[in-house]
């Protein structure tokens, strides 16, 4: 039983951490903009490809 | 389709149609702040990853853009840059990609929804954390029933209480507040019950716990925090939708007017900030912002969204013109005879928050179901307690502690979800097909509608000429070397039939009459029967003629075609037991023949916005419940007015505004929206009625005393789970082919 004085609190603070996170995440506004959120993530910059040397086989 | 291929204008996963280029300068609502400017915009069309990064795209390589950035949940880009970049450049770098764009006055841009949506979120994030740490604990006091030590059990009881007290104050505000507001005017809603259950299960398990009891219900207060939470959240997310196409409207009136000065010189202000007597200049391929009397220049003006008349008129000196027109050809001057707030759009503007007055007195089954159940919950908890301590004889304690646990477990939470989860989800499937909706009571309105009253133009019919007599490849390519040089939709249509090719040297356009200059070295007229000296015709649809020197007049046939789908729209609504009609503004020969192929009994033309309002009173006062689908200006009084009301994606924006779904590729997604919103009824009153079943069973478990807390967060979270899989249901039934 007397594990339980330190598997709580470790419980609980692990608990805080995650809750912690998400407010940050909601105040940073990272929630504003799901839909976008979504898509951008598969935007990749556009950019001229790098040369390739000549393969030879 | 091929154009679509190598520069689709527009959102390119064809998710919204592109939207026409319309001139209005932005620089009046620039913000200064230091040397960086800053300029909102509303962009609309810009439905996907694609639209995302080519307006960003566009606008960053702009010289001086710092920062671009376009959110796509609502639409808002927000451009910051230094030095002398003229913001009209962003304005026409984004409608040049094909996405409409209005510049959005921030002062009025009210963050309240914003604010309370956020706020929902953090109480629901707070709720959801205290009850998965409870019931950590919980789970651990109802695990060891029997062997744990009374102190142990008392231990983690006060810790519960440790957190579920913050959590109860903060997240339980939204409840507390709205309780209290309506309890001080003397009256009563869902939030009464719902704080007075958390309020009653909170300090009964402090008492519990202090008196070392065996029941606590920290766990059940904080769950029904939690899952009260995720319905008031989503249902703050599909309102806040619906506002956001109210502030679209708002971004439409204020687009900025050239005006000119006392010494000529043309200045680009608000439209608020237009006097009567103002002299204003329209440039070709601007709209009218206010209403106006002309002074000078000739000019044709496409009047469609506003008389839903399909071709424009000549327009010259001492003629009055209305807002929402565009001007097609030359520029005109003229003097405002009315204020922005006092002009036609205002008017239909005004029309619209009427018609939206009307039909908020609508009540969602929603409502209905809470205005039983208060009253309900409220007589079984004080007779359980009553019955309990009188006749039962159990002492005051067991009986207080017996009405909690009825109370906690009637507790709203499948209610509270039963109709926000639908809405989504509906709402998701919906935009998947192609449509979207605007409010979150609208899939209940649609669901009831018997009766569709169809706009002609651009709803029915694509709202732009095609070319359909058969004319020889020579005389076309000659005309449309005219054609070119015009901005009239039926010079356009013959420009489209003949393709990409040379231009007529020194084309004289004359507004109202047609067009002159030189092909090939011989003088070449098109225009009107008078213009060329032809014989007018018998064709119903519009005609063009075209003269090549002496040679005889030849005849150029157009017809506006009905939508691909048209057809078999019409019979898919018609087997779904829909009756319809046509009301439009424009020509009876126009009207008569679009009503004839689509095998629409009932149509009327020459119709006014405030015939079209009357009619709609008329089916209304049967006891119609009408269904309104139309694009234009003179339709949104309508739209508004109308039991529920549909614009295609094409629409003006207002019209878009004042509808309750917008759907894009085609009238195909309408017998589409009609299932999906009659479904998504039927689910919604099967999760009324499962919620009410749930109590049947629930009840009298409670008043018989068996709802520990284990009992009652098995419930909870049992007829929770129910209610959403029931909504989830909606995607997976498939769509019967017709």
């Amino acid at each position: 039983m007397s594990g339980l004085v330190f598997l709580i609190p470790v419980a609980l603070l692990m608990g805080f951490a995650g809750l912690a996170a998400f407010l940050w995440s909601v105040r940073s506004g990272q929630f504003d903009d799901p839909d976008g959120a979504a898509h951008r993530i598969l935007i990749s910059p556009d950019e001229p490809l790098p040369e390739r040397k000549p393969v030879r086989d | 389709m091929s154009e679509a291929v190598l520069d689709p204008a527009g959102c390119p996963s064809g998710l919204a149609p592109p939207s026409a280029a319309e001139t209005s300068d932005p620089s009046a609502f620039v913000r200064k702040l230091g040397r960086q400017s800053r300029l909102s915009l509303t962009v609309r069309g810009a439905k996907c990853g694609g639209c995302l990064s080519r307006i960003e795209g566009a606008v960053s390589t702009l010289p001086g853009v710092e920062s671009a950035r376009l959110n796509l949940s609502n639409g808002r880009l927000d451009v910051a840059w230094s030095g002398s970049l003229e913001a009209r450049w962003i304005v026409d770098a984004v409608s040049g990609l094909g996405y409409g764009v209005a510049p959005l006055d921030t002062a009025a841009d009210d963050d309240a929804h914003k604010k309370e949506e956020r706020s929902l979120l953090l109480a629901m994030g707070v709720a959801g954390f205290a009850t998965a740490n409870i019931m950590l604990l919980s789970v651990s006091v109802w695990g060891g029933h029997g062997e744990m030590g009374e102190a142990t059990r008392q231990g983690l009881h006060a810790l519960s209480g440790v957190i579920a007290l913050p959590t109860l104050i903060y997240s339980g505000r939204p409840f507390f507040q709205s309780a209290w507001n309506v309890l001080k005017k003397k009256r009563t809603n869902m939030d009464v019950p719902i704080s007075l259950a958390l309020i009653l299960a909170f300090s009964v398990s402090v008492s519990e716990t202090i008196r070392g009891g065996p029941h606590a219900y920290f766990d059940a207060a904080c769950m029904l925090l939690f899952f009260l939470l995720i319905g008031r959240f989503l249902d703050a997310r599909v309102r806040r939708r619906a506002w956001s196409a109210a502030r679209d409207l708002a971004a439409l009136g204020s687009r900025t007017v050239t005006r000119l000065g006392a010494d000529g010189r043309p200045q680009s202000v608000r439209s608020e900030d237009i006097r009567p007597g103002d002299q204003i200049l329209l440039a070709p391929g601007e709209r009218a912002v206010v209403d106006m009397m002309v002074e000078g220049g000739e000019s044709e003006v496409d009047e469609s969204l506003v008389t839903g008349e399909s071709l424009p008129r000549w327009t010259g000196a001492g003629m009055k013109l209305m807002a929402g027109s565009i001007n097609l050809s030359q520029p005109l001057t003229g003097r405002a005879t009315a204020a922005a707030a006092d002009s036609l759009l205002a008017e239909i503007s005004q029309m619209l928050s009427a018609g939206e007055q009307k039909r908020s007195t609508y009540r969602q089954i929603a409502d209905k179901a809470v205005s039983l159940y208060v009253p309900i919950v409220h007589s079984t908890a004080l007779l359980t307690f009553l019955g309990w301590w009188l006749i039962g004889d159990i002492g005051l304690r067991d009986s207080i502690l017996i009405a909690v646990a009825t109370l906690i477990i009637t507790c709203p939470c499948a209610l509270a979800l039963a109709a926000p989860v639908v809405q989504v989800v509906a709402a998701g499937r919906l935009f998947k097909g192609g449509a979207y909706l605007k409010s979150g009571d609208a899939l209940e309105r649609l669901a009831a509608c018997d009766h569709i009253i169809f706009d002609k133009t651009g709803t029915l019919t694509l709202g732009t000429p095609r070319l359909v007599s058969g004319t020889d490849v020579a005389t076309l390519s000659e005309a449309a070397q005219l054609a070119r040089a015009s901005r009239h939709p039926l010079s356009r249509a013959l420009t489209v039939a003949a393709g990409p090719g040379a231009l007529a040297k020194d084309v004289k356009e004359y507004p109202g009459l047609g067009l002159e200059g030189e092909v090939n070295g011989v003088s070449c007229r098109l225009g009107s029967a008078e213009w060329t000296g032809a014989q007018a015709s018998g064709h119903t649809g519009a005609t063009l003629f075209f003269v090549r020197g002496d040679a005889p007049p030849v005849e150029f046939r157009f017809e506006d075609d009905i939508q691909e789908d048209a057809g078999q729209t019409v019979a898919a609504l018609t087997r779904m037991g829909l009756t319809m009609e046509i009301v439009s503004g424009d020509r009876p020969e126009a009207v008569g023949e679009v009503a004839r192929k689509l095998d629409i009994r009932c149509w009327t033309a020459s119709a006014s916005p405030q015939d079209k309002v009357r009619r709609l009173e008329e089916l209304q006062g049967q006891g119609r419940k009408v269904l309104m689908i139309g694009d234009g200006l003179n339709d949104a009084g309508a739209l508004a007015l109308a039991h529920a009301s549909a614009a295609p994606g094409g629409a003006l924006d207002v019209s878009q505004s004042a509808s309750d779904a917008v759907y894009s590729g085609g009238l195909a997604p309408l017998p589409r929206l009609m299932k999906t919103a009659r479904l998504a009824k039927t689910v919604m009153v099967q999760n009324f009625a499962f919620a009410a079943i749930y109590n049947v069973i629930a009840v009298p478990i409670a008043i018989l005393g068996h709802a520990t807390p284990l009992v009652a967060a098995i419930a909870m979270s049992g007829s929770s789970l129910i209610v959403c899989v029931n909504a989830l249901r909606i995607n997976l039934t498939r769509e019967k082919q017709a």
